[in-house]
């Protein structure tokens, strides 16, 4: 083995440290925090009912942001990735937006649009009236679930658009010059291209879905019915004591739990893909 | 991008029923709530709007935001390159662990590392009671708001720059040191030019991060009027708490178009940087 020069070894040695100070201690420190008060705390932190009504919450939004997100995705990576048309650059522009907007918007535009102040708000009242329904998208469950999906929308896109590209049309555009229908054509030929970056992109946007906050503290105000994870979390640590605080971080070993499952199975994915 | 006809003619079945998906969904889930906040902007006169955003705090909080985010995305391009430098090319034990732990802030869930880090860095946590021998009080300052943006922003970096340093072609490199050059000129004259474009674009990626971050900065930022460590995010969610939404609406439409601004910049790098590729 050669030797390293001086630099080399300063690099390495910066580079190691910074990656355990600044990445690796905050990690361990919420499992710490999280035991600090025993076992037994922790167990009966994380079991609380609201702990249990925000995790099926949570579970819930996110299963329902990836159906939503997935069908988009597939779509538009089929429709942009085959075809050229006019204005295709506005659209792949406009799809990227949600990346660059904060969180906070997020929720504040679904309150300008669905909340009281909103535009939507006098036709989701007539609709209420007339089937004598009491449909509600902020401060409730649709719109925990919208605010989700609104800053994870182009994950699963993003993941399944560079393979498209590459994969070019050839393979499409002969097998319907040979008259195989659409779905023939994606069934048989698009999705066992785009099969493994799918499932990455399903992941990111499950990792990212079970871990927001921003966006669905502006929309979601009631501990126990409409909180998340995250937002109970919040909850617990702003409570101010001390057994707050370590439930906080109870809670939170929990979601982080969920989320490193989730990047191992992405590391596994991404080995297949 | 050509614009030849609305669809160039290609066999391939499925054109418009995926373009309608596509365009319905971005409309219902994104440009329709976005389009709102817009148009209750419109509402609002310039003297009203003008008002709002030059309230002493909201100009505090803009300043603190742009402040934090700009150093810590100096700094996240100064370890970023370190980082995918070391990974790309030296051999060490434990080199394929130290670039997998380099995803640990998407791991974190913002309001988990936001905790977490508020209590690392306050006077008694880890970090914190070390650094405060020093003087430096970490937590509640505008240095813990930049190590929440500094732990948030690092992958954004590291992964932008990482694939360019792979396919870099060290022959030149190799040109170079033959011809005798110093190891400083190297460095500057071969390696630094044709990374610059991945780090202005890393640069790019972590400072629209933290303009716009919110979970991991508001617990060890202390939200305080009289430090100036209240951040922008933070100030519109305060104003819709109080359904102060006309003040929300305002400094959301300004915070949006910085946020716009700094993505058009990146956007415009990479045409530049990929005609230059072609070339």
């Amino acid at each position: 083995m050669k030797r390293r020069s001086l630099g080399e070894l300063t690099a390495i040695i910066i580079a190691v440290l910074f990656v355990l100070l600044m990445l690796v201690v905050p990690l361990i420190s919420v499992l710490t925090n999280a035991l600090s008060k025993g076992l037994d705390f922790f167990v009966k932190a994380i079991s609380t009912s609201h702990v249990i009504s925000a995790l099926g919450l949570t579970i819930g939004t996110m299963i329902v942001t990836v159906l939503i997100t997935g069908v988009f995705g597939v779509a538009a990576a089929y429709c942009i990735g085959k075809f050229q048309f006019k204005g295709k650059s506005i659209l792949t522009t406009l799809i990227d937006i949600p990346f660059t907007v904060s969180p906070v918007i997020a929720g504040l535009a679904l309150i300008m649009t669905f909340g009281r102040m909103g535009w939507f708000h006098p036709y989701i009242e007539a609709i209420n009236n007339y089937f004598n329904l009491d449909i509600r998208i902020v401060f409730a469950v649709p719109g925990v679930i919208l605010a989700t999906v609104f800053v994870t929308f182009p994950f699963i896109y993003r993941e399944i658009i560079p393979v498209l590209f590459s994969q070019g049309k050839d393979e499409e555009e002969a097998a319907a010059m040979m008259g195989a229908s659409g779905w023939t054509i994606f069934r048989r030929i698009t999705f066992p291209a785009i099969k493994w970056p799918f499932l990455y992109g399903i992941i990111l946007c499950s990792a990212r879905a079970l871990g927001e906050f921003g966006a669905v503290a502006a929309v979601s105000k009631a501990r126990g019915q409409t909180f998340t994870l995250p937002l109970e979390i919040d909850a617990l640590y702003m409570s101010g004591s001390e057994n707050g605080a370590v439930s906080a971080f109870a809670v939170s070993s929990l979601l982080v739990g969920m989320a490193l499952i989730m990047l191992v199975i992405r590391s596994i994915v991404e080995k297949k893909g | 991008m050509r614009f030849t006809a609305l669809k160039k003619h290609t066999p391939i079945p499925g054109f418009g029923l995926t373009l309608g998906i596509t365009i319905s969904m971005v409309s219902i889930f994104v440009l329709i709530p976005l389009a709102s906040v817009l148009y209750f902007g419109t509402t609002l006169s310039w003297m009203e709007f003008w008002h709002i955003i030059t309230m002493p705090n909201v100009l505090y909080a803009f300043a603190t935001s742009i402040g934090t985010s700009f150093i810590a995305a100096l700094m996240n391009v100064i370890f970023g390159v370190l980082l995918a430098w070391v990974i790309v090319r030296y051999e060490f034990t434990g080199k394929s662990l130290i670039n997998g732990l380099i995803e640990i802030p998407f791991a974190l869930p913002t309001a988990v590392a936001g905790i977490t880090l508020s209590k690392l860095y306050s006077d008694q946590g880890l970090i914190g009671a070390w650094l405060s021998q020093w003087g430096i009080h970490a937590s509640y300052s505008h240095i813990g708001i930049v190590v929440a943006l500094v732990f948030v922003g690092i992958p954004f970096v590291v992964r932008t720059v990482q694939p360019v340093l792979e396919d870099f072609d060290s022959t030149y490199e190799e040109a170079a040191y033959m011809l005798g050059s110093s190891t400083f000129d190297l460095y500057r004259r071969v390696i630094f030019p044709e990374l610059k474009p991945a780090i202005l674009t890393g640069f790019g990626l972590a400072f629209a991060r933290g303009i716009g971050e919110y979970g991991s900065v508001i617990y060890i930022s202390g939200n305080s009027l009289r430090e100036h460590t209240q951040i922008v995010s933070y100030v519109i969610m305060q104003k819709l708490n109080y359904a102060d939404y006309a003040g929300a609406t305002a400094v959301a439409i300004v915070l949006l178009v910085i946020s716009f601004l700094v993505m058009l910049t990146i956007n415009a790098m990479h045409i530049h940087q990929s005609k230059r590729g072609g070339a």
